[in-house]
């Protein structure tokens, strides 16, 4: 026990004089020192730069999934892959209201269901105020759950608004201080197209994801469901929210059987719809990070491999230049192990040093990302990204040092010492 | 004979050492014997080629004999690990070299600590230690200074600190005034005198008769081998210099 002990105080010795002797021989050659690690600084800058990236995107979309809510199913027509239908126009697969009749007695898994009316883009008018890019959405009451959409003032839209087709609208809190309505703006009036809407509520904005389309604003108004067949031919699509996690992929089942027989498709042809989950969405999202990651893995790895055989290099160089320092340590009592962890560790404190200035200047970048793109706000480096690049630099430092170490501590002293 | 008795601290017996150059074969080292005990002063001479530095090396445990036997303090060498002589060389050994070997980069402290790194020392205690035997060589108003900070005189005391600071059973200096001016020697070869009176146990290599005269034996080596091996009283060169002074005296 006691023999173990001291050796391990030995060892300890011996690595922190070999530390303290790489500092200094670090030091002594700066300028060397700076030029060898930049390929590992960048290596390690630009991996905590992308997993930074990425994280922080993630965050973000798990953040707007979670405002979903993560049984939302969503519900919308496309061409099939194959068949008959595979060049329909989208006017033929449309989705008609009369589709989705019933749909809750048909499936029981699903807890809540909403059709959507998307009419497009207007320019809403409040006396002489106006505010273009209105998106106008036809909703049923359970939309406010679906989405997670709660209103902040007044009331939702109500199974009346749409048995009676009221011309009734929520809007957003930016079209109601761009149009100048009061704070209060319940039971006022504004134009929306040639059609006038009696606000009944203020719904509260959605965290936004917009990947590039900023600049100009987006406001929204709902409007009960029915109400938008007043203003024209609107693009129908569904939102569900399933009973729980857990049974969300036989609600998509149920949805889907209901709508072939609703939308009567012959059994064999493919469907002209789709029925997704935001799990579906997320195991994408996750697959393409996932890609990102590894191509970026990839370049940082070949940047690392660089950046190391630059160390192997000079550490060479180095062993050559110092024939004489190894050959005299030899003579004063150096074992060969001494030299050679003098050497590896010489190499690895290069690397640490490279993986430090690394992570700073990825933290650099990734404050420069947040500052440039509002979106990544949330962008940050994980602890583990630190550790993994910290833990890969040491491992380049040990792989690539090695070899000159070990023509160090093999180093004849004699022959050493009379090294000129 | 009476000094025979006292602890050896050296014996050489039948140590060659043959280096082999391409189909040639070089006895550096042929046959050699030799005894030394504590508190000797020893100086190696002989032709350039003779086989001086090559004796030293083996005695320094730096180069391992082709055949024979080396014990240093009583312990035969010949089958000792690396790491065990590494051990030897860093306790019982040391060395001082023609050039010096400084670390430029090292202060005279440092450089003089640098054994003590080798062996289990403390910071505080290798600092001490070093500090003395600065003080010992005559050095202790220049231990900050770095090498290219000191005159050649004074870099051969802070190798001749670094020798010592292990409290080395033998002091081995390879010509240790061959890069020095005659007057700086006269200052490096008062400093061996002094540690000699002081009981430390040297062997130096020169091919300067004055140099050997401050020692009380000397060995001549030709050709890998000892001829003659005579202390000082009875060494014909230290005679002939005896009677030189001698005449000069009346005068
Ligand atoms: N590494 C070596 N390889 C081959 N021969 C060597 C080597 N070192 C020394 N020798 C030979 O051994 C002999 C003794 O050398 P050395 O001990 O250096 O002599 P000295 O120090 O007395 O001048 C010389 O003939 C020299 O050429
Ligand atoms: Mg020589």
């Amino acid at each position: 026990m006691r023999a173990i002990i001291r050796m391990l105080a030995a060892f300890l010795r011996l690595f922190y004089q070999s530390v303290y002797l790489a500092l200094g021989q670090i030091w002594t050659n700066k300028t060397r020192s700076i030029l060898t690690t930049i390929g590992i600084v960048i290596g390690v800058a630009s991996v905590t730069a992308v997993i930074a990236a990425l994280t922080g995107l993630k965050a973000k979309v798990l953040n707007q999934v979670e405002s979903f809510g993560t049984n939302t199913i969503f519900i919308f027509p496309t061409q099939p892959d194959k068949g008959p239908m595979r060049h329909a126009s989208w006017w033929t697969i449309r989705f008609l209201p009369e589709h989705f009749d019933d749909i809750l007695e048909h499936c029981p898994s699903v807890e809540r269901f909403s059709r959507i009316a998307g009419v497009g883009r207007y320019t809403a008018h409040y006396r002489e105020k106006s505010a273009e890019n209105v998106e106008v959405m036809g909703i049923e009451p359970a939309y406010h759950e679906i989405q997670n959409r709660p209103v902040s003032l007044g009331r939702k839209i109500s199974v009346i608004d749409n048995m009676q087709v009221r011309p009734v609208c929520l809007i957003d809190p930016k079209l109601r201080d761009e149009l100048r309505l009061d704070r209060d703006c319940i039971g006022q009036t504004i134009r929306i197209g040639h059609h006038t809407f009696r606000i009944v509520g203020v719904i509260e904005r959605q965290p936004e994801l917009q990947l590039g389309e900023s600049g100009q604003e987006r406001y929204e108004v709902f409007i009960p469901f029915r109400t938008t067949f007043k203003m024209g031919k609107p693009w129908i699509m569904a939102f569900a929210a399933s009973k729980g996690t857990e049974v969300t992929e036989e609600a998509q089942a149920e949805i889907s059987f209901f709508l072939r027989r609703t939308r009567n498709i012959k059994p064999g042809e493919p469907d002209t719809f789709r029925v997704e989950s935001v799990k579906r969405f997320m195991d994408t999202f996750n697959s393409i990070a996932l890609m990102v990651t590894l191509v970026a893995g990839g370049v940082v790895g070949i940047s690392l491999l660089v950046g190391g055989v630059g160390i192997m290099n000079i550490m060479l160089v180095s062993v050559s230049e110092r024939t004489r320092e190894i050959g005299l340590r030899k003579a004063v009592g150096a074992k060969k192990s001494a030299i050679l962890t003098q050497f590896l560790i010489e190499a690895v404190v290069l690397c640490f040093i490279g993986g430090l200035v690394g992570v700073g200047i990825g933290q650099c970048l990734t404050m420069i990302i947040s500052g440039i793109n509002p979106v990544l706000d949330m962008v940050y480096i994980p602890a583990w990204a630190i550790l993994l690049s910290f833990s890969f630099a040491g491992s380049v430092g040990i792989f690539f040092g090695m070899f000159p170490a070990i023509k160090a501590a093999r180093l004849d002293p004699i022959e050493a010492l009379r090294h000129e | 004979m009476t000094e025979k008795a006292e602890k050896l601290i050296i014996r050489l017996q039948e140590v060659t050492r043959i280096y082999k150059v391409g189909v040639e074969h070089i006895h550096a080292l042929d046959g050699i014997n030799l005894e030394l005990g504590e508190n000797e002063y020893v100086a190696v001479m002989g032709a350039s080629g003779s086989g001086k530095s090559t004796l030293m090396n083996v005695l320094g445990c730096l180069d391992r004999a082709t055949s024979g036997c080396y014990e240093l303090d009583g312990q035969d060498t010949t089958k000792m690990s690396d790491a065990t002589l590494a051990r030897i060389r860093n306790e019982r050994i040391g060395f001082v070299f023609q050039s010096f070997e400084l670390l430029g980069q090292l202060s005279a402290l440092k450089n003089v600590e640098m054994p003590l790194i080798y062996s289990q020392n403390g910071w505080w205690s290798r600092h001490m230690r070093a500090k003395n035997v600065l003080e010992r060589v005559g050095l202790g108003d220049r231990i900050k200074h770095k090498p290219n900070q000191l005159s050649g005189g004074e870099k051969q005391r802070v190798a001749i600190a670094r020798a010592l600071v292990c409290n080395p059973s033998i002091l081995l200096a390879d010509e240790p005034t061959g890069n020095l001016d005659s007057k700086t020697s006269e200052g490096i070869l008062d400093l061996f005198d002094q540690l000699y009176r002081e009981g430390q146990t040297i062997i130096i290599v020169t091919h300067e008769e004055h140099v050997a005269l401050h020692a009380r034996r000397t060995i001549h080596m030709r050709d890998g081998r000892i001829y003659s091996d005579l202390p000082r009283d009875q060494d014909p060169a230290y005679n002939t210099t005896m009677q030189e002074d001698a005449r000069e005296e009346p005068e």
